[in-house]
């Protein structure tokens, strides 16, 4: 069984290993960026090696989808495994774990009373406080698009205006970056996935961090994926959804989820300890295909709106 | 000043009908390489006929004028930047004495190994507001905030570029100094112009050729960088490329800008080749290392401290960081995987050295028996592997690889009736191949300047010993190629060793390498467990530097 993974290696090989212990079936992988995984297949057609591929992003999924590369998989299993939300309506790729896309303040300049929504950040009362990751990271535009979904493209253009305006310094270029700056007290809020909260927490657990969850009289907190789906064209098809479906179990679900402190996108498994601890939360209920479907329509927004 | 157009051989007289066929295969040699790179060329090429016109519309209406000058600047600053400190360090190791110079001369070359988007990480990760050194200044001046300057602008990312790709001028430009005869600077001396008049107005336009050879890998590789730009969130035309491929999911217009970058090149590299094809800048005289101006007192010193500060800033700052980090996570991810991460990096770096020298060999002979203005276009061709953003040269070497395979399995099919996976994809010589068709042009800058060393009486004289074609490679060429050839295999081999997306689309099943690992480990922003990886880079790339070093220092 042949899969393709823009989740990187030591994110997975894990989990492969288990699997061959406890199947005896032998799983060969290839990482590499979603862009060229897709076109890869793409080249390779119906002659290719591949079974399942596995992104870190639910847009990159819906774009597989979209171009025909994926085939749609009946298994109840997976129907009550994985949440209607977090999967495609048309059973084509299916969410494994979930990626929380939260708020993060400095403890010591910010009460949680003053935070309630994404789109407060935009309010003034936030100006020369907010810092950001670059709108080119797939995270940001899966946010953003969700937002599209909900308010529309006018409003959410002002609130992403808005937010560059409150800027305190220009964008970042990861997620690390944005939470040194708040603890630094260069900023004292960001946006940023709770994984890498919780990566840098463990290294350096006497920052001034914490979590916060937005949105939770409304529509929740924005949720990615990290999921998979069956390739048209797989040899090894039956294989490959024993795969996805063990994928899906409780022993799974912790080992990929909790390698990377990422939440199980099956609810009925606890998260890793550590995870509890920072508290439950409501997610946002839209299917998380939208971040695909609207992906382009939020780039161009947030060129317009200048956020680099 | 050397006197150019001494000879004109009279290539056509008296060549026998023989001698002729063979002369065309040298033409037709030279039309295989470049038609081999001219394939993924016309794959990203071929985009123009797609249609596009809402991305475009998006970008004129936004970012074009802003992506288009931060590019310039960045171009700009980049090319000054190396030049100025390539041609200056190696004025100084190749034709002057002063303390040290012996091992600068070869540790100059390190900072190669490194790759530019790792030093962009470290030299932010150190100097930005949250690094150590702005945070230790808040702390003893007991401030908020302080002025500082900014680490994440145009200025930053000129510095890393720069500071990671001077070495690409540095080899040539020291290579033409070691080569270049002193005779004619002596003239320049006895004629009452000083030393400094004498590099100036001697030396340096003797050497143009090399820094114009190194300063086109170096604009081409900034041009074509992703890595380090991204870190910076510096808007260039190859962010663009990147946000139509992977933001707005379209990779035709992606593939369209591309194909602007590559035209822009390929003309620039046209002009640059027509302003010095009827000058010549061969040997005069022998040189020793007696020659050397021997830098006294101060003065010495004074050079000292400017390259060792290079140096320092360049490599010894950043990989000190990186080995602290290494550090940290040995225990964590060091296991013996790493050997094979190793032999693998080592392994195609070094076939690749191989093949890529022997294909630029191919071309600069060509393009010296053949000096038509076929050839040499083909010749120019053949290097723009060089200008295109990685990961899109990737898909374009790709896609006809698979094409291949896809026939050749049908074939099989109707032949035998049996069905088999892909033959040529996913082996390590379409690895390979891609590797040659991305190197190519480092390879051939090295060696072509090197060639243009080699005094065109030496063609006549041999000519009239009979001796052409390839007994005249093996015999008189290939001897005095050598160290540019040698310069040439080790850029290859440190080049292919930090190279990401043709390694990540084209590697067999398991073939991880060492820059395979530095992307597992920074796709997910763990940049400190990717300096274990960074760090066996930079040792590896040691062992090349320091046998080149040893070889050319024994040459006269």
């Amino acid at each position: 069984m042949v899969v393709y993974s823009a989740r990187n290696e030591q994110l997975i090989k894990p989990l492969f290993d288990a699997y061959t212990k406890e199947t005896g079936a032998r799983v060969k992988f290839i990482t590499d960026k979603e862009g060229p995984l897709l076109e890869r297949l793409k080249a390779e057609g119906e002659h290719t090696p591949a079974d399942l591929l596995i992104t870190v992003d639910a847009g990159n999924l819906w774009r597989a989808a979209q171009e025909g590369l994926l085939k749609p998989t009946q298994s109840t299993v997976l129907q009550e495994n994985i949440p209607a939300h977090l999967r495609d309506p048309e059973n084509r790729w299916f969410g494994l774990s979930v990626r929380a896309r939260t708020i993060v303040y400095n403890t010591q300049k910010v009460k949680p009373s003053d935070l309630s929504t994404y789109e407060d950040l935009a309010d003034p009362k936030w100006k020369g406080r907010l810092c950001l990751r670059t709108s080119k990271k797939v995270y940001n535009q899966s946010l953003v698009a969700m937002m599209i979904s909900e308010h529309g493209e006018p409003k959410t253009e002002q609130i992403i205006k808005s937010w560059v305006g409150n800027l305190a310094t220009d964008v970042f270029s990861d997620d690390t970056q944005v939470m040194k700056a708040i603890a630094a007290g260069q900023c004292d809020v960001g946006i940023v996935n709770t994984y890498y909260y919780g990566r840098l927490l463990v290294k350096e657990p006497t920052l001034p961090l914490a979590l916060f969850w937005p949105n939770q009289n409304g529509s929740g907190v924005h949720v990615n994926i990290s999921g998979a789906g069956i390739i048209k064209h797989a040899k090894h098809e039956q294989a490959a959804l024993k795969l996805l479906e063990w994928l899906s179990s409780q022993k799974a679900q912790n080992l990929f989820s909790d390698t990377d402190m990422e939440y199980p996108a099956n609810p009925k498994i606890a998260p890793d300890k550590r995870v509890a601890s920072w508290g439950s939360f409501k997610q946002n209920l839209i299917n998380v295909s939208k971040a695909g479907e609207l992906q382009d329509e939020a780039v161009k927004l947030m060129d317009r709106a200048g956020y680099k | 000043m050397m006197k150019p157009d001494v000879l004109k051989v009279p290539f056509e007289r008296g060549v026998s009908f023989f001698q002729r066929a063979f002369l065309d295969r040298w033409q037709a040699a030279t039309l295989s390489i470049a038609g081999l790179v001219l394939i993924p060329l016309a794959v990203v090429l071929f985009s123009v006929f797609s249609e596009t016109n809402e991305v475009w519309l998006h970008f004129v209406q936004t970012s074009l004028v802003t992506l288009l000058t931060n590019t310039f600047w960045l171009l700009l600053g980049v090319g000054v930047g190396t030049t100025f400190l390539g041609v200056s360090l190696a004025w100084l190791t190749a034709a002057c004495d002063f303390p040290g110079r012996r091992w600068l001369d070869w540790a100059l070359m390190l900072p190669l190994s490194l790759p530019p988007y790792v030093v962009a990480f470290v030299s932010i990760g150190l100097l930005d507001f949250t690094g150590p050194v702005q945070t230790q200044l808040r702390l003893w001046l007991g401030v908020e905030r302080l002025w500082f300057p900014r680490i994440r602008s145009t200025g930053g990312v000129i510095a890393v570029m720069t500071l990671t790709l001077y070495p690409y001028v540095y080899m040539l430009a020291r290579n033409a100094f070691l080569t270049q005869g002193r005779r004619a600077i002596e003239a320049a001396q006895s004629l009452g112009q000083g030393r400094f008049r004498g590099f100036l107005g001697v030396a340096l336009p003797m050497a143009r050729p090399w820094i114009v050879g190194g300063l086109a890998l170096v604009l081409m590789e900034t041009l074509a960088d992703f890595g380090t730009v991204s870190i910076f969130n510096y808007d260039t035309f190859t962010t663009a490329i990147y946000k139509a491929w992977f933001g707005l999911f379209s990779l035709s217009a992606a593939a369209q800008l591309a194909s602007l970058l590559v035209f822009i090149v390929f003309v620039v590299l046209l002009i640059e080749q027509r302003s010095r094809s009827r000058r010549r800048f061969s040997h005069a005289g022998r040189s020793s290392v007696a020659d050397r101006i021997s830098l006294r007192g101060g003065r010495g010193w004074l050079a000292f401290a400017y390259a060792i500060s290079v140096l320092g800033i360049a490599f010894i700052i950043p990989v000190g960081q990186l080995s602290v980090w290494a550090f940290g996570v040995f225990r964590q991810d060091f296991d013996l995987r790493y050997l094979s991460f190793l032999g693998h990096s080592v392994f195609l770096g070094g076939a690749a050295a191989l093949l890529t020298c022997a294909g630029a060999l191919i071309l600069v002979s060509a393009n010296r028996l053949r000096n038509d203005l076929m050839t040499r276009t083909a010749v120019r061709v053949a290097t723009l592997g060089y200008a295109l953003p990685g990961s899109v040269l990737a898909v374009g070497i790709f896609i006809p690889l698979i094409w291949i395979d896809k026939q050749m399995i049908e074939w099989i099919q109707t032949l035998f009736g049996i069905e088999i996976g892909f033959i040529l994809s996913g082996t390590l010589a379409a690895m390979l191949l891609a590797y040659l068709i991305r190197f190519l042009a480092v390879a051939h800058g090295a060696v072509d300047s090197a060639m243009n060393r080699i005094t065109p009486s030496l063609d006549e004289t041999a000519r009239c010993l009979g001796v052409s074609g390839i007994p005249l490679l093996r015999k008189v060429y290939l001897p005095l190629l050598r160290g540019g050839l040698l310069t040439a295999a080790l850029l290859v081999f440190v080049d292919v060793m930090k190279e990401m997306p043709i390694t990540l689309m084209t590697r067999p099943f398991g073939w991880d390498t060492l820059s395979v690992r530095i992307f597992e480990m920074t796709s997910e922003g763990e940049w400190e467990r990717a300096a274990l990886p960074a760090v066996a880079l930079v040792l590896t790339g040691f062992i090349p530097i320091l046998l080149l070093s040893r070889y050319s220092s024994r040459e006269p």
